[in-house]
């Protein structure tokens, strides 16, 4: 497969499925995540967008490779053009590879904030730190509170400080910003963009789809644990036009401001997922084709998408 | 400061309350058993009595007086510090309870600080490797020996250690034929391992269980799982964040477990033949001792109470979580 240097993170047909046991000693496979296709290059923000429980965190987790035992991971996983490896995951985590967890129980409850944000390594941040509280408008004294002591938005931004106080080139932020108010999220986002601006780059894993159009330069729309299609931030703001995919124009279609129009259906649950497209139960122009394998990868029109029927012909839009 | 005070005047209540309410239930047992203490009083003489004396001892002991007005009596000896004179050894009952628990504090020390740590060290290092192979038997291990009944090991160990393989004395807390001012101290402790090995091992395996499973909840933890994606190694998270979460609850644990401990030094002190104050206490219930009896379940109520209060108070004091609330 040919590789880009200039890529950060590149995955590709990266599936993730997890060992069940049921009664007596049979077994499935639950698969979470499959076929995903994403890449991240530095100096950009992309984000991951989906719905709550489509597998988006696990994603974070597979990068990291802190996945649970049970999980397995196939498909390619590359760091600056090279395989990640478990050795190389484990020797990247931290340093070149931060995360932002979701929620304040990601933080030890028994120890202090400023001690958790510092890290473990020596030696301990602790100036720049206190200058990054101040900037996210965080008390003189959070450093010293427990995180229970913390209210939801606060332990947002400890966390955020936490990957902020690495040196990583790729900073996998796990719904970085509920909780926060508009002000701090935007401030938030705003050292991210910073960061890209840096020449470092941002993975923003997020259900938050407006937040995703302003500030992330292309998006990954996240369905059933595959990405559909990955487009420029721009053409989300164009309109279902400018998109590829029949998922990704559904969305648009059911944000509240384009007329909150929803589809029918749910999403495939991992135990019965489709043989094809992971779409076509749903898709109203679904062929036999998408139902029997899955569409491939292809570039049209500077975004990727996973569609037998959009073929980029006919001005772009044979798929409205 | 003040809420320091407020604290301990809280727990002093409680624990005098629990101490009351012992001694009624205890009195009101003792009182309602067979047992003539009389009787055995006057056995314990050696020398026959005629019915004329016994009336007099019967009039002392005031055996006619009602039961309320002896325990009102009783507890007021008590307070004043008086627990009575012991009819088996002929002496104020605080004397022997101050000599015996100087014999038990040694055993027990030493068996709760064996179980402590060894309890804690093992349950970490399979909370660490837990589902391996020497995990499994470890684990299989413990359940047996929380299953095993105290006198059962401890005779164990004495046909084991001391009689086929000859380690370790039969018992005693000294070398026999040796006065006790001419035993030194490491004669004592060679008497003292196995008594406190044994007593040890009833509470060692639950607290290894339970800090095994502690331990594993945390590892669980989404706190450990960001850790780990933070680049913290296995044994840093054990330091960083094992530790301070699963010490607490082990410790809490571990005086908690003052109750068995004393209820397991009973056992094993008549086994091993130790001068403590759980054979006191067996032999002051074969004997019918009353006073002596009454005078040792005051005081290990007042054992188990303290060792309960210390658990209490560490919480408050170690966990934040707590600290705010009483703040």
């Amino acid at each position: 497969m040919e590789q880009k240097t200039d890529t950060l993170l590149e995955l590709h047909d990266l599936s993730v499925s997890f060992r069940m046991y049921e009664r007596g000693a049979s077994q499935r496979e639950l698969t979470v995540i499959s076929d995903l296709h994403l890449t991240v290059r530095p100096g950009e923000i992309v984000a991951v967008a989906g719905s709550s429980g489509s597998g988006k965190s696990l994603l974070a987790s597979a990068i990291l490779g802190i996945l649970p035992d049970n999980a397995t991971v196939r498909g390619h996983l590359h760091y600056k053009g090279e395989e990640l490896t478990a050795e190389r995951q484990q020797a990247l985590r931290g340093t070149e590879i931060a995360l932002v967890p979701q929620s304040v129980a990601y933080l030890d409850p028994l120890m202090k904030t400023g001690a958790q944000a510092d890290g473990h390594k020596k030696p301990r941040p602790t100036v720049r730190r206190e200058q990054l509280f101040a900037r996210f408008g965080l008390p003189k004294q959070t450093g010293r509170l427990y995180p229970f002591q913390l209210s939801g938005g606060m332990a947002r931004r400890v966390l955020l400080s936490t990957a902020l106080l690495t040196d990583a080139a790729l900073i996998i932020a796990d719904e970085p910003t509920p909780g926060m108010s508009t002000e701090q999220a935007v401030e938030a986002l705003t050292v991210f963009r910073e960061l890209a601006d840096d020449g470092r780059a941002v993975l923003l894993i997020t259900h938050d789809i407006d937040l995703a159009f302003t500030f992330a330069d292309r998006i990954a729309v996240f369905y059933a644990g595959t990405t559909v299609e990955t487009a420029p931030a721009a053409d989300f703001k164009e309109g279902p036009d400018a998109l590829r995919h029949p998922y990704s124009k559904a969305l648009w279609r059911a944000l509240p401001q384009n007329g909150f129009t929803p589809i029918d259906g749910f999403q495939p649950v991992a135990v019965r997922l489709p043989a094809g497209c992971l779409y076509a139960p749903r898709c109203p122009h679904k062929t036999a084709e998408c139902e029997e394998k899955v569409p491939p990868v292809r570039e049209i029109r500077g975004g990727e998408v996973r569609c037998y029927r959009f073929t980029g012909k006919n001005g772009g839009c044979d798929v409205s | 400061m003040k809420r320091l005070i407020r604290i301990f005047l809280t727990y002093g209540i409680r624990l005098a309350a629990l101490l009351l309410a012992v001694s009624i239930v205890s009195f009101v047992l003792v009182d309602a058993s067979p047992v003539d203490p009389v009787t055995q009083y006057i056995n314990g003489l050696g020398t026959a009595v005629s019915p004329e004396q016994r009336a007099e001892i019967e009039a002392y002991w005031g055996v006619d007086t009602p039961s309320v007005e002896r325990y009102f009596n009783w507890l007021a000896g008590v307070l004043k510090g008086d627990l009575g004179e012991s009819s088996l050894y002929r002496r104020p009952v605080s004397d022997i309870i101050g000599e015996r628990f100087a014999g038990s504090l040694a055993l027990m020390c030493l068996a709760w600080a064996l179980s402590g740590i060894i309890g804690f060290s093992l349950g970490c290092l399979m909370g660490m490797y837990r589902d391996s192979w020497p995990d499994r038997i470890l684990k299989k291990l413990c359940y047996l020996l929380s299953s095993l009944p105290t006198f059962w090991l401890g005779l164990l160990f004495l046909l084991v250690f001391s009689v086929w393989l000859g380690w370790f004395p039969i018992g005693f807390s000294a070398p026999i034929g040796v006065l006790h001012e001419d035993t030194t101290i490491g004669e004592r402790l060679y008497h003292l391992i196995l008594p406190a090995l044994t007593l040890s091992l009833i509470s060692f395996s639950q607290i290894a269980l339970h800090t095994r499973q502690k331990l594993s909840d945390v590892l669980d933890s989404e706190y450990v799982l960001f850790a780990k994606a933070r680049g913290e190694g296995k044994w840093t998270i054990l330091r960083r964040h094992g530790l301070r979460n699963i010490l607490l609850p082990a410790l809490t644990l571990q005086f908690a477990s003052f109750a068995e401990l004393f209820g397991g030094s009973v056992i094993a002190e008549n086994v091993f033949s130790y001068p403590g104050l759980g054979s006191a206490v067996s032999a002051a219930g074969l004997n019918s001792d009353v006073p002596l009896l009454l005078g040792i379940t005051l005081f290990s109520a007042l054992f188990v109470g303290v060792g309960n209060m210390i658990a209490n108070l560490l919480y408050g004091i170690v966990d934040p979580r707590i600290r705010e609330v009483g703040e």
